[in-house]
């Protein structure tokens, strides 16, 4: 699927290692299986020897400078897929990266599997290859089962907004277009419900939340020093959720504290254990946000104003807000 | 030994449903959980739950008391639920082991009263894994999933399903299935055990071992500097610590009810930056540590103070979910390698 | 409004602007105006200091329906807080009821110093709006029951 090799991006890393520009690469390490790929910091050449690249390299690495850009040292240089590029640039409108210490390259990108996905179709998965837009599995007990790609993409990359990089130090293959994509026919669908309907799905999804956090530890937009929900002080702080209503207050203050800053990268539903799908409370925000105030998408240009932290003397009301649609 | 034709199986549970709580893997949203028996649920066929087994015996949360004030008088309520008889049906070979893990530490002195009293209501019907995963490795901490523990042990074919109780509980129960099973040689699940040995054989995690880990290695692995690398991308969040069948940390709380406080207690991961945070603050300062924490307690720290038992039983739900696939077979590679010593 | 023993009683909680509908409460109350007794004002400096998770709180500790009061667009004491508010609620309430949550049960209103028989007239309507609705079932915890 993807269309840059490994080669090409390690033979990159060596150049700019070799020449100086850079002293680390943020990257993907090899795992045990075909899809267990794991983030990884790489410090010389000889590290490099262990970095991967391919169908499984989902995860946004542009959370990780925020940390790997307060350390003293030479710039980091990073791989970045169009969306993470958004959220480096939204991490950046915030102050929370030093762009200055980061070399960011584009790269292309055909979407992304994700292990999980994958998992869900078929079981005891040995191997993984993909051939054009073939995905062809080989399996423990089953033999090779062949899979047409979209069939194992998860919603954000079959619904991929933009094949543009935002951001860049350099690009590697041509650069894309932003996309038209039907990322809000989920929410339409939610939103063309009944209440009741609606408070069925919902109450049905977030029950199986074990409140393990990963959604938000994942997700570039979170970035707080101390969350709310680890603050014993905040008065919100817990641990589990002892009661459904935790599970909602959970998750309405975690998309609507990224609302606006949230570039839609979906780490947070490819990341959930319980296959929860959490981008379609952060793309309702969104999609709110485009409806009532005007167009905006996070991260696309360094310096915007998020339309939460924003106002016009016309705004809608509240009451109106909630009429729409009937 | 007993069976059952796997096209009755709907009777069988029915007849356990009779005189207790019937709970078994059942296929939903997100995978395979286990779910109370009712007329028409139908038996997960996927090799193990994404929540472990132990929920049962150590839930997520629980109310341990309540306290209510009246004028200067406080009273303290037991609001201990009385636990009615239930079994687990198809408890895989590891989260049967992960029960005796948490028995060694609810059970040993002082004895956790909440655990024990489930943990004495519950029946246990294992069920061996006829197709173990890739991400499967129970083999490394020397269980065998052709002949799991469990009360009453079950192998499945393609048409039967057979039932051989292993403890006073299980033939107690199994006496109550007469009527819906029949008597079969003891050896009539061998070649069902042949081929799930085969199988085991064939796992691409078959060579894993823990040799070089055990009650004795804290200097040898603790200040290795593999951890550093190991987790760095760790996100700090309690995935493998809520899905693991033998994590058992917990935090005690409070809560202020309408009409008093109620004290519960809930998971608690050695992942998060508020674990056994005390008045001087977290012992654990970085990831690095935290991370350690997990690790060392697993194949360390565990053993150390269990005879040599690891604590870990080789599931491979952490292998399957960690959102940045850093798990235990990454780092006993690591480690056992010699870490980063050599660099 | 009458309202007699048997009858359901909501439990709301207004969240009133220090600088307008506070003081509008007051006029109400001083030109005798009745509104139902259920009503729990909470005194904010301005409508943009309620955290939506104040909303989320109220209802978890048994409120039936969550009012914020706050100066008119244009009036803030604070020249824009109000804006804000109003831009963060939309979004909230438009979340609620995407979450299948009785729309009806939040609301806000504008109400100056001088609007109090709005002030009155505002919480009896909402009162009975809610009232209508009956308990707070999807958002309420059960821990906080009596």
């Amino acid at each position: 699927m993807q269309k840059v090799t490994r080669d090409i991006l390690v033979n990159k890393a060596k150049e700019l290692l070799a020449n100086g520009t850079v002293d680390r690469v943020y990257g993907w390490k090899k795992g045990e299986f075909a899809y267990d790929v794991t983030p990884a910091l790489f410090k010389s050449e000889k590290e490099l020897d262990e970095f991967v690249f391919g169908d499984f390299c989902g995860a946004n690495v542009s959370k990780y400078l925020v940390a790997e850009s307060k350390k003293a040292g030479g710039k980091i240089l990073v791989f970045l897929k169009p969306c993470d590029t958004y959220s480096l640039n939204q991490l950046t409108t915030e102050h929370r990266v030093d762009r200055e210490k980061i070399y960011a390259v584009g790269i292309p990108c055909e979407g992304m599997l994700t292990g999980s996905a994958l998992k869900d179709k078929v079981d005891s998965v040995l191997s993984v290859e993909t051939e054009g837009d073939t995905v062809k599995v080989e399996t423990l007990y089953d033999g090779v089962k062949t899979f047409p790609a979209s069939d194992l993409l998860p919603d954000r990359c079959r619904n991929c907004k933009s094949k543009k990089h935002v951001t860049y130090d350099e690009l590697i293959g041509e650069d894309g277009e932003v996309l038209d994509s039907g990322r809000f026919d989920e929410v339409e669908k939610l939103e063309k419900m009944t209440p009741d309907e609606r408070f069925a799905f919902w109450q049905g999804e977030l029950s199986r939340c074990i409140r393990c956090n990963a959604c938000r530890d994942v997700c570039p937009a979170c970035t707080c020093e101390k969350c709310v929900f680890d603050n014993p002080k905040s008065g919100l702080e817990n641990k589990a959720a002892a009661d459904s209503f935790e599970e909602k207050m959970f998750h309405i203050i975690r998309a609507f504290h990224v609302a606006g800053r949230c570039t839609d990268c979906g780490e947070c539903s490819r990341v959930c254990p319980q296959h929860i799908p959490l981008h379609l409370l952060n793309r309702k925000f969104i999609k709110d946000m485009n409806t009532f105030y005007g167009e905006y998408q996070a991260g696309e240009v360094v310096g915007n104003r998020p339309p939460v932290v924003n106002y016009t003397k016309e705004d809608i009301e509240p009451s109106e807000a909630v009429k729409r649609g009937e | 030994m007993r069976k059952i034709a796997k096209s009755a199986l709907d009777s069988l549970f029915a007849a356990m449903s009779e005189s207790k709580k019937v709970y078994l893997p059942v296929d939903g949203e997100g995978g395979a959980r286990y779910q109370l028996w009712t007329e028409g649920t139908v038996l997960s066929e996927a090799v193990n739950t994404v929540r472990s087994a132990k929920d049962f015996f150590f839930p997520q949360t629980e109310n341990l008391v309540e306290f209510k004030m009246e004028g200067k008088k406080l009273d303290v309520i037991d609001v201990r639920r009385e636990t009615e008889d239930f079994v687990i049906f198809g408890v895989r070979a590891c989260d049967v082991r992960s029960f005796d893990i948490l028995d060694r530490v609810f059970l040993g002195a002082p004895v956790d009263t909440y655990y024990k009293n489930r943990r004495e209501h519950g029946v246990i019907v294992s069920l061996a894994c006829n197709k173990p995963a890739e991400t499967c490795f129970c083999q490394t901490f020397g269980i065998d999933a052709s002949a799991p523990a469990g009360d009453i042990v079950c192998h499945m074919t393609d048409d039967t399903l057979f039932l051989d109780a292993k403890t006073e509980k299980g033939e107690k129960l199994l006496a109550t299935l007469e009527g819906v099973t029949e008597p079969c040689a003891d050896s009539a699940a061998d070649e069902q055990k042949a081929l799930i040995r085969s199988r085991l054989d064939k796992l691409p995690l078959k060579g894993l071992t823990a040799d070089k880990f055990g009650g004795d290695k804290t200097k040898e692995f603790f200040n290795d500097p593999a951890w550093a690398s190991l987790s760095e991308s760790c996100l700090g969040c309690g995935t493998c610590t809520f899905v693991c069948p033998t994590c058992q940390c917990y935090d005690i709380k409070d809560f202020k009810t309408a009409d008093g406080v109620r004290r519960f207690r809930c998971w608690d991961s050695c992942m998060y930056s508020e674990f056994t945070k005390m008045s001087a603050g977290q012992p654990r300062l970085t990831q690095k540590e935290r991370f350690r924490q997990r690790f060392m307690h697993k194949l360390v720290y565990y053993p150390a103070n269990n005879e040599g038992i690891f604590g870990c039983v080789g599931c491979g739900r952490c292998l399957a979910k960690c959102p940045i696939q850093m798990n235990i077979v990454k780092v006993m590679k690591k480690l056992g390698e010699g870490g980063d010593k050599n660099d | 409004m009458s309202v007699t023993n048997e009858e359901y009683r909501p439990l709301i909680v207004a969240f009133c602007c220090n600088w307008c509908s506070y003081a509008g409460a007051d006029l109400a109350g001083n030109n005798r105006l009745a509104y139902p007794a259920d009503v729990k004002i909470i005194r904010v400096p301005c409508s943009c200091r309620v955290n939506p998770a104040f909303i989320l709180r109220a209802f978890q500790r048994g409120a039936d329906g969550v009012i914020i009061c706050g100066c008119h667009p244009g009036d803030c004491h604070y020249t824009s807080g109000n804006y804000y508010t109003r831009r963060r609620m939309a979004l909230l309430f438009s979340m609620l009821d995407y979450l299948g949550i009785e729309k009806e049960r939040t609301r806000v209103e504008w109400v100056s110093a001088a609007e109090g028989a709005k002030f009155a007239a505002t919480m009896n309507d909402f009162c009975k709006t809610v009232a209508a609705l009956g308990e707070n079932k999807r958002l309420e915890d059960l821990r906080c029951k009596k």
